[in-house]
């Protein structure tokens, strides 16, 4: 089983919108795939049309496998579930505090998943915490949005750094730019600087697209209601670059 | 059934389910029906072996053709997948008939091997499906269920259309939404709870039966107060069935199980014409018994070498000096000769002598009448399987430790006629008296087949090593090898030896004799 982890501190950077696209192809690619929102806002159960609601909450989940057994649903599309947001996954911090070597919890929660997903997508919520040190662990390959600007690529130099520290098992580093603007100079001007100094950088850029900021209206993955847009097609290649990362 | 889901089916043929689904949904519910998309064809076909032995266990094989891909899968009585595996279309899939060899292995041959074993995989109904798929959305408009509506048209064994399948299967994590949909459409009029598989289904509406043929030449049933000459004629028109059953198979070469049937159908005619032929009319089995042995030998050098070509794996891993290329050739020669060997036995099964044997035996049967001084089959039973006891008896008292081979060959042919005897009048015994009653009569048949067939392995590797020098297909490793499997005959044969005289008193101590002599009082009881 591989561990994909959409991540960014910030919000509004195009993480939950990355996540339920590359989740829709990864299915249609015929892999098994759960999509974990663990972001208490629930934009990816929003998206999937899913009541961002677990029974028992964010406790019953850290308390293991039956509880996140029994909270999966399945999306309206074949090979692809989600496990729902919940409104007290605002409290995951205190309840990973609580647990013993916290930062490994959740890919302990996430290995008995292994006979029946064959691919984990993680849509973190924005903020650095023991949630996100707890994700940073257990992805496989984080899949970090950049809007191009000059303070993106701080945030990018020091999670490499963070990762960098890790013994034993290290996360893929596969940061993208997201939601460019070809009218921005400053867009242009980063995102053409940037891929090049940075090692690991995806050749994929995800352009600002109204219609992906239909996804909200429609409810759907743009790869799903409009797969040959261009919109589509980029989230496509990022896939494709996605999966060589993973060595899938 | 799969994941709680429910089957329904349409009791017209010709209705729209549109119309019948819409009326599952109460007024003012906030679900709602959608498309599911476009119309999939496929070709189906399930698979068994002739004696429907996934069946009998309760799987199910089912091959989905579509475009360029076909997908084996196996369910289990409860139609939960038990493995799946994609085979190729077309000419890179598997060619039906096939043995469990043309199956690329993996998991799903795996399962199938305790169970299929040397049989054939044929399949037993083809279909061609159109699924249609509705949605029903909560409101959210969030597909909480998947029905799918499979109009099924049968094209083998014969042309048929089936009623529309209704399945209703929930999405994850919606079972009450969906439980409370599938209660509404059990009550909706048209729409009918549906149980039995697609299988079922298919074969109904071809006018068959699973399981319908193949067994071991189906048991008769008989009552003891029926006259012998009709019980035999019964007895005698169910082996001829096997027999007629089993030729194309054997023919054809679908799988090695087709002769050892067709042979053992042989086998019982030969020895119910043998001890029981005085009831029949006068001459009748006088006439036929050579034209049954005539058959019986020509299956023989076939079998042989069967029975040769199954056991070498085993014979390989008991291999220590020799490795297995060693005997490659004489795999080989086997193969070769087992090629010659059945190409006569076609030509023998389809010869117009046969075909005569087969219609003038049926004619004969047909014109059996029973008279009025007939004993009943119950008396004829007690009395053969008391004669056939009594023969087993006198023929193993005479053994011992000088006595050659030959006469522990002829002791193992009374037990088989003894065991015949019992099985063709089972049907008149307890089944649960009969086994117990069998028990020490199979053991002793064991030790006997061992101690023969090992000899007679042993007599044809000799044989069959001289051939190869004859045309040079051996080499000294190959017979070197050879050396070795005779050697592991030659031992299995003295261990079969020493505990003959163990199974032989078993069989002939008071415990079981008595429990023989109870199912011999049929006529009394
Ligand atoms: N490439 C894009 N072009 C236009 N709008 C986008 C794009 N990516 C995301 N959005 C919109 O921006 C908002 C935030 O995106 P989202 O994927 O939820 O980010 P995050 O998960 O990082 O908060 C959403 O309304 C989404 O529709
Ligand atoms: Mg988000």
């Amino acid at each position: 089983m591989k561990i994909f982890a959409t991540y960014n501190i910030k919000g509004g950077v195009g993480k939950t919108s990355t996540a339920v696209n590359l989740g829709y192809l990864a299915a249609r690619d015929g892999f098994r795939v759960l999509l974990w929102d663990l972001d208490p806002q629930g934009a990816a159960s929003f998206l999937f049309r899913i009541k961002p609601k677990v029974k028992g909450g964010g406790k019953a989940i850290i308390s293991g496998a039956r509880a996140i057994d029994a909270a999966i649903k399945g999306t309206d599309y074949d090979n692809l579930d989600l496990l729902p947001a919940d409104f007290t996954y605002r409290n995951l911090d205190l309840l990973l505090d609580s647990a013993k070597r916290p930062e490994r919890k959740l890919a302990r929660l996430i290995d008995p998943l292994k006979a029946e997903y064959d691919l984990v997508f993680l849509d973190c919520p924005p903020s650095i915490s023991l949630l996100s040190e707890s994700v940073l662990h257990a992805a496989d390959v984080l899949l970090v949005p950049l809007i191009p600007t000059t303070l993106s690529v701080r945030t990018l130099d020091q999670l490499a750094e963070f990762v960098a520290g890790f013994n034993g098992h290290r996360p893929e580093v596969l940061a993208f730019f997201s939601m460019i603007d070809r009218r921005k100079r400053l867009h242009l001007q980063v995102s053409a600087e940037l891929p090049e100094s940075r090692a690991g950088f995806a050749t994929t850029a995800i352009p600002a697209l109204s219609l992906i900021e239909q996804m909200s209206v429609r409810r759907a993955p743009i790869t799903a209601f409009a797969p040959r847009s261009i919109g589509a097609r980029r989230y496509a290649d990022l896939w494709r670059e996605a999966r060589q990362r993973a060595g899938l | 059934m799969r994941n709680g889901s429910c089957e329904f089916v349409l009791d017209d043929a010709a209705a729209g389910p549109d119309e019948l689904v819409a009326a599952a949904l109460e007024p003012g519910s906030d679900v709602s029906w959608a498309d599911g998309g476009p119309v999939r064809t496929c070709r189906r076909a399930w698979l068994d072996t002739f004696d429907w032995r996934l069946y009998r266990a309760g799987l199910t094989l089912e091959q989905v053709s579509g475009r360029g891909f076909a997908d084996l899968t196996l369910t289990g009585r409860d139609g939960e997948v038990l493995a799946t595996e994609r085979i190729g279309a077309g000419a890179s899939g598997v060619r039906w008939p096939s043995l469990l060899s043309g199956l690329p292995s993996g998991p799903l041959r795996e399962l199938l091997e305790p169970v299929v074993g040397v049989r054939a995989l044929a399949p037993v109904a083809r279909a061609t499906s159109r699924i249609d798929e509705r949605r029903a959305l909560n409101a959210e408009a969030k597909t909480v269920a998947r029905l799918a509506v499979d109009r099924m048209s049968v094209t083998f064994p014969a042309r048929a259309v089936v009623p529309p399948r209704l399945s209703l299967a929930p999405v994850r994590g919606y079972q009450g939404q969906a439980d409370r949909l599938g209660h509404a459409l059990a009550h909706v009029l048209g729409i009918s709870s549906g149980s039995g598989s697609a299988l079922d289904a298919a074969l109904a509406a071809a006018g068959r039966r699973p399981a319908d043929r193949g067994g071991k030449g189906a048991e008769v049933q008989l009552t003891p107060a029926m006259p012998a000459p009709v019980a035999m004629v019964a007895i005698l028109d169910a082996l001829v069935d096997t027999i007629e059953d089993n030729v194309t198979g054997a023919v054809r070469d679908i799988d090695t199980e087709f002769l050892h049937d067709l042979r053992v159908a042989v086998r019982r005619t030969r020895s119910a014409l043998k001890l029981a032929g005085h009831c029949l009319p006068v001459g009748l089995a006088r006439r036929f018994r050579p034209e049954f042995r005539w058959l019986g030998d020509l299956t023989t050098p076939t079998r042989d070498l069967d029975v040769y070509l199954l056991s070498l794996p085993g014979m390989i891993a008991g291999l220590v000096a020799a490795s297995e290329a060693d005997l490659v050739p004489l795999r080989d020669y086997l193969a070769r000769s087992r090629a010659a060997a059945h190409r006569d036995l076609a030509r023998g099964l389809r010869s117009a002598r046969f075909a005569r044997l087969i219609r003038e035996w049926r004619t004969e049967l047909a014109a059996v009448r029973p008279s009025r001084k007939d004993q009943t089959v119950a008396r004829l039973a007690d009395g053969r399987i008391t004669a056939a006891n009594r023969n087993v008896l006198r023929t193993g008292r005479l053994i011992t430790a000088a006595s050659p081979p030959a006469d522990l060959h002829e002791l193992r042919k009374r037990c088989k006629e003894l065991r015949y005897m019992l099985e063709l009048f089972g049907s008149l015994h307890d089944p649960a008296r009969r086994w117990q009653a069998v028990r020490e009569l199979k053991a002793l048949q064991d030790c006997l087949g061992e101690f023969q067939d090992a000899q007679i392995e042993r007599e044809e590797i000799g044989v069959f090593a001289e051939r190869m020098l004859a045309e040079r297909s051996a080499t000294a490793a190959t017979l070197l090898a050879m050396g070795e499997i005779a050697a592991g005959l030659a031992r299995r044969q003295r261990h079969a030896r020493s505990v003959f005289d163990l199974r032989f008193a078993d069989f002939a101590g008071p415990a079981s004799q008595a429990r023989l002599a109870a199912l011999a009082r049929t006529a009394a009881a």
